[in-house]
């Protein structure tokens, strides 16, 4: 027979397993999320679509913003193939979100370079391209790090690897981490779009 | 029984009783938030050339007791903080719901970089006793 001690154990635990799980659940978001929110800085590059890529242009839109370059290893697959997963498990819904991707890296990332690279995981992703200077001015406006690394006769970026969700009125309402899963994205996009 | 046997097995029964109510006493904790504040003037601190570290290199969260990072910034003028750009008043609220390190680039560190550790929900009694112990050890 259980002790009275050890009931009341149990339900501590319980309730404590409970209060968790609903505080976790209490904002919906799995981003972090920005209070009160600000206007995203807008931005005119050149797209991976061979167009001018605006973002204030896809207000009324979601948008997921990443930065990254073409050549990166690890941390830019992982990402774009979590939004490619995460705009399918959207179905339909996936026409009210647009995917950005900035790249970091002017000198190899050209439209047709990021077209290909982007397209890969989906076609719908576009990426953005510019100068230099117009690219760290954007980099600058969102609080975007990319250092520039030798490797061999090569080089990389180390480069700041979490994604801005932008709501339809072009607020910056919440920063993903890197690693998420494309679960967690949903569940913020849907947030969103419900709005 | 001797002064000083009697006062041994005093200290060893004050102990195991200490050791046992870590082990069984439910965790909890009177916040979910770990909070970190940009005060008012910082910027103006940093332009004078003083060195203010308001965010450590590593920061540890637990899930289920202590799992929200909480970025304010107070001061007059933006910020990198963590892993974002802040605004004058502006917070950014992070919940964390996976045990696992967490590596974001941070310009306000000079390794370039912030780890935030999340562990998982100490669940189990040896769990609940090294928790408190890390969180003891943490205050002193």
């Amino acid at each position: 027979m259980m002790t009275r001690g050890l009931r009341k154990l149990l339900l501590g635990t319980v309730l404590s397993a409970a209060i968790a799980v609903a505080a976790a659940s209490a904002s919906g978001f799995k981003a972090g999320v920005f209070d009160p929110p600000r206007a995203a800085p807008d931005f005119t590059l050149e797209g991976s679509n061979g167009q001018p890529l605006q973002l204030s242009h896809y207000h009324g839109k979601v948008v997921m913003l990443a930065f990254g370059y073409s050549h990166c290893l690890s941390v830019c697959p992982i990402t774009l193939h979590t939004f490619a997963q995460a705009l399918r498990q959207m179905g339909a819904g996936a026409a009210d979100v647009q995917v950005l991707y900035v790249t970091v890296d002017p000198q190899r990332d050209t439209p047709v370079k990021l077209k290909e690279f982007v397209g890969s995981f989906d076609p719908r992703i576009l990426g953005a391209t510019g100068t230099e200077k117009q690219l760290a001015l954007v980099r600058k406006d969102y609080g975007v790090t990319a250092t520039r690394i030798p490797d061999g006769n090569s080089y990389m970026y180390d480069h700041s690897s979490s994604i801005y969700l932008i709501d339809r009125a072009g607020r910056i309402r919440a920063l993903m981490p890197y690693g998420h899963p494309p679960e967690d994205f949903v569940n913020d996009l849907h947030i969103l779009l419900r709005e | 029984m001797r002064t000083g046997t009697r006062f041994v097995v005093a200290i060893a029964a004050a102990s195991l009783g200490a050791l046992t109510w870590a082990a069984v006493e439910p965790l909890h904790t009177s916040s979910r938030e770990h909070i970190f504040v940009i005060p008012k003037g910082t910027w103006a601190r940093r332009m004078a050339g003083r060195k203010v570290e308001i965010l450590p290199d590593h920061i540890h969260l637990t899930l289920g007791l202590r799992d929200v990072l909480v970025l304010r910034n107070h001061d007059d003028l933006p910020q990198i903080f963590g892993p974002t750009l802040m605004m004058p008043g502006q917070s950014f609220t992070l919940p964390f719901d996976r045990p696992a390190e967490y590596q974001f680039a941070c310009t306000a560190h000079a390794s370039g970089q912030m780890t935030i550790v999340v562990d998982p929900y100490p669940g189990t009694p040896v769990a609940r006793v090294m928790w408190r112990a890390r969180t003891l050890l943490r205050a002193l």
